[in-house]
């Protein structure tokens, strides 16, 4: 041992030991999202409820005789998988506090916010791959349908993709962010649905109801301030509404929640 | 030892002084556990700030905007709160047992495993009547407090069928969280699926309904939201009553028994 | 090594640990020692920086841990068994335990091999492991980035007598290798036999430090003797004949005097001894009586 405190004779020498590069903190946080049950079938779900969803949308268009669109079956897709991936995003941050597993991720890893950003990370690797997956569904489904029905058609809307991937993201976050808040799986999701479901209709009620909180409602609506997206047409009164409620929905919740576990006791 | 019932072993328990423990403990027991918890009483507290909170916005934005309310429009709207946090606690009342792992000693003191169940099934009605008293109580202080403040004529539109009915549905919302709870053994799943039960499913339903002709035939005897629409305004007909028992069926008491059966047979870990 | 300064946690009112300082020496066994809730874990989660410290520090090989790269390959800690997440694998636990701090697969196998726990056993999930396999899979996740200090909490909890004993001589080899260990324990008996220096806690201020010897130099009950006689009449009569305090005890007597006294007593008058040693009781009469204000049990 080379001494870097000659005075105590026994200091550890750290100069060969490298910190934990932020790729392996990813990799390993990747594994723990799909290695225990619960995380496992999560992700089996989520898997399977796109091709539930396109499955069923196929079948009711052809027996319908209806027109579809190749973005019209990924949408589909979409909208069931946003109702799972937050729940994902919350998983990924509580699973480490209801099974206590915390106490050995940040003993191996102190850096806190390296470890929570690795998660953050995992979670949006995760919510890529459901979009791949969409996509390649969306496509047999498409192919399936100019087979059964008469010629596919396969217009898609580039534009509005990367809107879609943004809010897909901006969903699973929205999740994550409550979750570091919270760092409680059952508040986390009760708080998560009534924002994402209940939430815009109080807010276009009480919109309905009265002109101050009309003109407020835009600047907290995060939903909303990010339907402009989809088109990616968004003005400078838009990019505002969207910063500002995003703000509050993502940034907040997740810096509040960081703070804290950076200054608790991890039990 | 007194009485052997098996006399060559001469040391048989003697239980004849013991008498099982009585149903009402178990529920007292039950009761306590739902608070006694940071977890529970923070959701107990939680439903009570929300309730609170609704209807103090919902009155100062009806005597700013004087408008015109009645009683029964307080009541309904602490109907949010209690449906969205209710199930929750029906969830909680039993997967809080299998997550913390206290279902080892609980059964380990009352083995008789249908009594524990049923137990936290009254807790979970009792609670969702209590709601309920609250719920009216804080209406009426809403709906004096709007007669006061707005100078209207204060309505008191409370028929027997609103209260039965606004009592039927908090229970029913429970229970709907206790059979998902009972199915799934597993807080978060148990949650998400019985949002996905109360908030999205309609959507779909409806949707489904207005695309495919035969399924909007079939919709409401699978959709309980649906068939337990009628419930909110009193306005339940025979036909309504078949819908709500057969979707019932499908959504409380298919995963309800499935759950029960599950739970009495595990290997408690 | 470990040094910990003016350590002070406090809870509110309540004090956990109260201006502690130590330091545990590489290539020996430190034992830490004190009843439950005299504050041992408390020490513990600070030195590995889960729980921020009132005041005061802790260093380990001059560094605080938050300033250690990658710690697990300097590092061993054992809290608690238990927080694991009771859907994994025991070989998957130690799996992430092994990406996380860049180590290769095989590293697992020898870990698994050291605590001795077989495959088909490391294939189960943690639910359905027993307390000391538990704390087996713990002991192989401390060692598992070969460090050169171990913290370990209350280890030879749940383990069967072979597992203890297999226990001892692992940290025993570490320590004598170089290493530098730390473990507590409530279980006087366990530390006895394993550590060189001893740490007596209680009520979250150390009570009593230094080796097996020098503790039991300044323990009061030393100076008095059990005996036990064919006749502890005689013997006792004997005794007291020549003006030692004689109680009666047990079987046998106990007698304020060194057991050299006793025995030369016990020759004189040719009586025959069963049993003749001293009465220092070991360390858990000094322990109970240097704790005795912090026991939940009265000691009589």
């Amino acid at each position: 041992m080379s001494t870097t405190a000659p005075g105590l004779g026994h200091a550890l020498d750290l100069s060969s030991t490298r910190p934990t590069p932020f790729l392996r903190l990813v990799r390993v946080e990747l594994r723990k999202s799909y290695d225990t049950r619960a995380g496992f079938w999560l992700l089996a779900v989520i898997g399977f409820l796109v091709l539930l969803t396109e499955g069923i949308v196929l079948a009711v268009v052809v027996t319908q005789d209806q027109a579809m669109t190749y973005g019209d079956f990924v949408a589909a897709a979409a909208f069931v998988t946003s109702i799972l991936l937050p729940v994902l995003g919350i998983m990924l941050v509580t699973a480490e506090w209801g099974q206590r597993t915390a106490m050995v991720t940040f003993a191996l890893e102190p850096r806190r916010p390296l470890v929570f950003l690795a998660k953050a990370t995992v979670g949006i690797i995760l919510t890529f791959a459901t979009i791949a997956m969409a996509l390649v569904v969306g496509l047999v489904c498409n192919l399936l349908y100019g087979a059964l029905q008469g010629p596919a058609d396969w217009e898609f809307g580039w534009a509005g993709f990367v809107g879609f991937l943004i809010t897909q993201t901006f969903a699973m976050l929205g999740g994550f962010a409550l979750a570091t808040l919270f760092l409680n799986t059952a508040a986390a999701i009760v708080v998560f649905f009534v924002y994402r479901w209940v939430l815009p209709g109080l807010i276009a009620l009480g919109a309905a109801l009265m002109a101050w909180f009309d003109s407020l409602a835009p600047w907290i609506d995060f939903q909303s301030a990010q339907g402009p997206l989809y088109g990616m047409s968004l003005d400078g009164g838009e990019w505002g509404h969207l910063i500002v409620s995003g703000i509050i929905w993502l940034v907040l919740p997740l810096a509040i929640g960081i703070w804290r576990v950076l200054r608790a006791e991890v039990k | 030892m007194s009485a052997t019932a098996v006399p060559g072993l001469g040391h048989a328990l003697d239980l004849s002084s013991t008498s099982p423990t009585p149903f009402s403990r178990l529920a007292r027991v039950e009761l306590r556990k739902t608070w006694d918890t940071r977890a529970g009483l923070w959701l107990l507290i939680s439903t009570a700030v929300l309730t609170a909170a609704v209807m103090v916005i919902q009155l100062s934005v009806v005597v700013a905007q004087d408008l015109n309310v009645s009683y029964n429009d307080f009541l309904t709207s602490t109907n949010f709160s209690m449906a969205l946090l209710l199930p929750v606690l029906g969830i909680l009342l039993l997967t809080s047992e299998w997550s913390q792992r206290t279902a080892m000693v609980t059964f380990s003191l009352e083995p008789r495993r249908p009594l524990i169940i049923a137990a936290k099934f009254v807790v979970g009605i009792g609670l969702a009547v209590a709601a309920v008293v609250i719920a009216l109580v804080l209406a009426t202080i809403c709906n004096a407090l709007y007669g006061l403040l707005s100078g209207d004529e204060v309505v008191w539109d409370l028929g027997l069928a609103n209260v039965g009915g606004f009592v039927l549905l908090q229970v029913i919302g429970m229970l709907t969280g206790f059979a998902f709870a009972a199915l799934l053994l597993n807080s978060p799943a148990a949650i998400v699926l019985y949002m996905v039960y109360s908030f999205v499913l309609p959507g779909l339903f409806g949707l489904g309904a207005a695309l495919i002709g035969w399924f909007d035939t079939i919709r409401p005897w699978i959709d309980f939201n649906y068939a337990q629409g009628p419930l909110v305004d009193a306005t339940m007909t025979g036909e309504d009553w078949a819908h709500f028992a057969v979707s019932g069926f499908v959504w409380l008491v298919v995963p309800l028994a499935i759950g029960v059966a599950r739970v009495l047979r595990a290997e408690v870990k | 090594m470990i040094q910990v300064e003016g350590l002070t946690r406090k809870y509110g009112t309540f004090t956990a640990v109260d201006n502690v300082s130590f330091v545990c020496q590489p290539g020996r066994v430190t034992g830490f020692l004190g009843p439950n809730g005299a504050g041992k874990t408390t020490t513990m989660r600070v030195m590995v920086g889960l729980t921020p410290p009132t005041s005061g520090r802790v260093t380990i090989g001059g560094h605080l841990y938050q300033d250690i790269p990658n710690p697990g390959r300097h590092v061993g800690v054992l809290l608690d068994a238990s927080a694991q997440h009771a859907g994994r694998t025991g070989r998957e636990i130690l799996e992430l335990g092994a990406r996380t701090m860049g180590l290769p697969s095989s590293r697992i196998d020898e870990m698994l091999d050291l605590v001795s726990l077989s495959p088909a056993e490391s294939k189960r999930r943690l639910r359905n492991y027993s307390l000391g396999m538990k704390q087996r899979l713990g002991i192989a996740h401390a060692l598992l980035g070969d460090p050169s200090v171990l913290i370990l909490d209350e280890p030879a909890n749940g383990l069967d007598p072979a597992g203890i004993r297999w226990m001892r001589g692992l940290l025993k080899g570490y320590a004598e290798r170089g290493g530098t260990v730390l473990l507590s324990s409530h279980l006087l008996h366990e530390v006895e036999i394993i550590a060189d220096e001893m740490i007596l806690i209680g009520h979250g201020r150390i009570v009593a430090q230094g080796d097996k010897k020098s503790l039991l130099a300044g323990a009061v009950g030393s100076g008095s003797t059990f005996v036990t006689a064919l006749d502890n009449r005689q013997l006792s009569d004997a005794l007291a004949a020549k003006g030692f305090v004689v109680a009666s005890a047990g079987d046998g007597l106990r007698v304020e005097t060194d057991p050299v006294e006793v025995g030369r007593t016990a020759a004189e008058h040719s009586i025959v001894l069963t049993d003749l040693r001293a009465a220092d009781g070991g360390l858990e009469d000094l322990f109970l009586e240097l704790t005795s204000d912090t026991q939940r049990e009265v000691v009589a």
